[in-house]
């Protein structure tokens, strides 16, 4: 049905482009044209189109709600909860579509009537005045045709009204992140203290799980801890570092200081290879090859050593964030103007003592940049964590047991069939909003430190 | 030169040398875990690549068949009785084997094993009746043992494979009836339970599905943003927000957008779970910030001497913008959109909040029907503890890297056949 009418909208905009150029074709003949034939196209094409679609996604947006408040104004004087309301409705839209197995009661039977006929009345609304808008909109493009208004510079405002909404696109993205974060976020701290999930060491959700009931509000309280997970993540992200910035820095340096064309040429990208290989590769290295040799290793040193020890996934991570900082640094060092080398040169250091001494220095402010870039992108790591690193939240700093990270928690609960309005669910999105409030500030500092140093060299 | 000075000066040289050797190890470092990922992963994939068979006789007899008609049709073969005749081909192996044994033989083959019978009678209508040669799908130990993958030297209760199937195995190796064949069904049939019987069929199609919507959604949104950013917006504090917001939004971690994709695509517009649709959705949520950054890299990298000449010429903002700037930044902008797709390609973590982590055993037709993807598929056999799902894995991982290096060669090709350079 709504494929229908869009496709109906569309190519009715096609066949008006075509007439409104003909009608062009047929002015020119009498008088001088304002503007190129097709822009005659373009405007009724944009007439019939643009307002018909706002309609109808308008409609398509608000139409559901209006139709559940309709449907719900006969549950009101029962005295239900939002969730119970909420199971009503789903069985009498189910019941509507003929779908719905459990037994039928009276006033659900009415209900899904009520519904099916709310439904038909909404579209055959729907059609009749979309079919309206369509006249009224076509009519008026169609007289400033015939007039022989100006026809370019409308066509060009609407045309960068376009461009300015798809630009909106990003912003909405966010928004759309932020209030999905939030609104769940928002539930599950009203069962949960936030001071609990912040400051609690104990993280169990799985055992709150209680089937067709409320969990026990003294459960709540000691399984939504999140300090262990937090722990975690900067403890493999820790880890990760370690590994990564020697390498990923002496690398930079070495491409930008050393290497010859020839080197760098080649070595830069096979290095960043390693960037691009998709994350559950590492993954399944991490847990197939690395963790069972770090096992290896560790008993024949005679030290206990689990299968899945933080150890493994956070050397993986490095590995596979060595290229961020190489890169990236050997940007920023080459960006640093030659006269700074030349100087020092001249005054008799080496070269390593002018990459120590003076280069180094120089280029800080950008190597710090890349490198909170790379640690935000070792906290937000999700597929390594989850196969190669535990699922159960120990707090530990050994790095040789397993620990678990925020991403891998927000996996476990997730996983399979969730339900929304179990707690269990919207700790997920708790933290899914810790996670990206984390690596939101780090972002933002890098890029502002990043930014502030191009300006200085550029 | 004093000694003095002498010894520092070799010793400034030795820090001189010593600081490049850190340097070369470093990147070699770097470039040996490359070695060694890509070795481990070949040397335990490329076996997937081979399938094995056992060979056996069938004997398509009428009365075990328990077909009566004299001149029986295509609906008496397909609705005719096999697990005799199946069972008779695997217990011809060995006559010897007492009636209650038989099960050792039957695990050698794959469960289907009654299935590949009768289709090679359907295939086959006038095999009825007579002794034919038969392939069936060797089991997923059988099959690692066959490539060597399987010590044969550990305890009997240990292993999957006892030694009276070890002994069977050797005569008909012997005998030249296991076949290694290249594995075809690897890529054309779905995920299994059964390792010998997986493939990436439905994971390719979900993962090709995925990235055709999330390219629909995300390339044309992106590119009127990156136009409307480069060349219209006014300087001001708006957007400069949205610029702000753009770059954010590019270092968002990935499994955020699931989380986004899950509260809002799920559960708000209430579309279809664990679909290619919503993953591409999803996908192109995160992808459309990298296509913004290309983009506005290609048009800037058009040279203004374009745009004043237009002008001049008396085409409008929009003109020029429109015929000139845009055609000539689509290289530039083409090449980031392929590049923003592969790193889409091998995106897990938000597939999986979606729900397309679900077992799949058909192969997915439109975008609407449920499906997994390649990575995902990665994700769902490493966690199977069968032997014979670590060489699908890798293998699996294979055919992701071969797209993955399809896709960025395919950027590099357009960025260099197609851009024009100006200097």
């Amino acid at each position: 049905m709504n494929l229908i009418l869009v496709t109906f909208i569309i190519l009715l905009a096609f066949t008006s482009y075509y007439f409104g150029r003909k009608k062009a074709l047929v002015i020119q003949s009498s008088q001088r044209l304002t503007a190129l034939p097709k822009f005659y196209g373009y405007y009724l094409a944009a007439w019939c189109a643009a307002p018909a679609l706002i309609i109808f996604a308008l409609w398509s947006v608000f139409e559901p709600s209006i139709v559940k408040t309709f449907i719900l104004q006969d549950y009101t004087d029962q005295n239900l909860t939002k969730n119970e309301l909420q199971l009503i409705y789903t069985k009498v839209k189910a019941l509507a579509a003929g779908t719905y197995t459990g037994n039928i009661t009276n006033f659900l039977d009415e209900s899904a009537n009520k519904y099916i006929q709310l439904k038909g009345i909404a579209n055959s609304a729907k059609v009749a005045i979309i079919l309206a808008i369509l006249i009224f909109s076509l009519s008026f493009a169609y007289r400033s045709v015939q007039k022989n208004d100006r026809m370019r510079e409308p066509v060009e405002i609407f045309l960068k009204w376009v461009l300015f909404v798809a630009s909106l696109g990003a912003v909405l993205v966010t928004i759309g992140i932020v209030f999905s974060l939030l609104f769940e976020a928002i539930r599950f701290f009203q069962a949960v203290k936030i001071f609990d999930f912040i400051f609690g060491t104990h993280w169990y959700p799985a055992k709150t799980f209680v089937r067709d009931g409320q969990p026990d509000p003294e459960l709540m309280k000691d399984a939504f801890g999140a300090v262990p997970l937090f722990a975690g993540t900067f403890f493999i992200a820790f880890i990760a570092m370690c590994v990564a910035i020697p390498i990923g820095l002496l690398s930079g340096i070495y491409l930008s200081e050393y290497a010859g064309r020839g080197v760098r040429k080649y070595a830069k990208p096979i290095i960043e290879i390693l960037a691009g290989i998709p994350t559950v590769v590492y993954g399944f290295f991490a847990a197939l090859t690395v963790g069972p040799f770090v096992k290896e290793i560790g008993n024949a040193m005679g030290l206990q050593v689990s299968a899945e020890s933080a150890l493994a996934a956070g050397a993986v991570m490095g590995v596979m964030i060595i290229p961020f900082i190489s890169s990236l640094s050997d940007d920023v060092m080459t960006a640093v103007p030659q006269n700074l080398r030349d100087g020092s040169y001249a005054m008799g250091a080496t070269k390593s003592e002018t990459v120590k001494k003076v280069i180094f220095p120089a280029a800080l402010p950008g190597i710090v940049g890349s490198i909170l870039l790379a640690v935000s992108r070792a906290i937000g790591e999700t597929m390594i964590v989850v196969m190669a690193s535990g699922l159960a939240a120990n707090l530990t700093m050994n790095p040789l047991e397993s620990t678990s990270t925020i991403t891998a928690q927000i996996v476990v609960i997730l996983i399979g069939d969730q339900q929304f309005g179990d707690p269990k669910t919207q700790s997920a999105f708790a933290l899914g909003i810790s996670l990206f409030i984390v690596t939101l500030f780090l972002n933002v500092i890098a890029l502002s430190v990043v930014k502030k140093y191009r300006e200085k060299y550029e | 030169m004093n000694s003095f000075k002498k010894n520092l000066l070799k010793k400034r040289y030795n820090a001189e040398r010593r600081f490049q050797w850190y340097g070369k190890i470093a990147i070699g470092l770097a470039l040996s875990f490359l070695a060694v990922f890509m070795f481990q992963i070949f040397s335990k994939g490329y076996s997937a690549f081979q399938k094995t068979w056992i060979v056996t006789e069938v004997h398509y007899d009428k009365e075990l068949l328990l077909i009566d008609a004299e001149s029986p049709s295509k609906d008496d073969l397909e609705n005719a009785d096999y697990y005799d005749v199946a069972y008779k081909a695997m217990t011809s192996l060995d006559p010897g084997l007492p009636e209650e044994e038989d099960r050792q033989l039957i695990q050698m083959v794959s469960y289907k094993y009654e299935a590949e019978v009768k289709d090679l009678l359907l295939k086959n209508p006038d095999y009825l009746g007579k002794i034919v040669p038969i392939k069936l799908t060797a089991s997923d130990d059988v099959d690692q043992v066959h490539k060597g993958n399987y010590p044969r030297d550990i305890p009997e209760q240990n292993r999957r494979v006892n030694d009276y199937q070890l002994q069977i195995y050797d005569m008909l190796n012997e005998r030249g009836d296991i076949l290694s064949e290249f594995n075809i069904s690897f890529f054309t049939s779905p995920d299994s339970r059964e390792a010998e019987l997986a493939g990436i069929a439905s994971s390719f199609m979900g993962t090709v599905f995925s990235i055709l919507v999330c390219l629909a959604f995300s390339f044309p949104v992106a590119v009127l943003a990156a136009i409307y950013l480069e060349e219209f917006a006014p300087k001001n504090k708006f957007t400069d927000f949205i610029e702000v917001n753009i770059n954010n939004l590019a270092a968002v971690p990935s499994i955020v957008f699931g989380l986004l994709g899950l509260g809002v695509l799920l559960a708000v517009f209430n579309l279809p779970r664990s679909t290619p649709l919503v993953g591409g959705i999803t996908l192109s949520l995160m992808t459309l910030p990298t296509i913004i950054i290309a983009a506005r890299a290609s048009l800037k990298a058009v040279p203004p001497s374009i745009r004043e000449a237009a002008l001049a010429m008396g085409a409008s903002n929009m003109q020029t913008t429109m015929h000139h700037t845009v055609p000539l930044s689509m290289p530039g902008t083409l090449s980031g959109t392929i590049i923003g797709l592969a790193q889409a390609l091998g995106e897990t973590a938000p597939l999986i909040l979606i729900g397309m982590v679900a077992f799949v055993n058909t192969i997915p037709g439109t975008p609407v029907d449920p499906a997994a993807s390649l990575p995902v598929q990665i994700y769902i056999w490493s966690e199977s503890a069968e032997r014979g799902f670590v060489e699908k894995v890798s293998a699996c991982i294979m055919v992701l890297l071969a797209f993955l290096i399809l896709m960025n060669l395919a950027a590099q090709i357009v960025r260099h056949k197609f851009e024009k350079k100006w200097s």
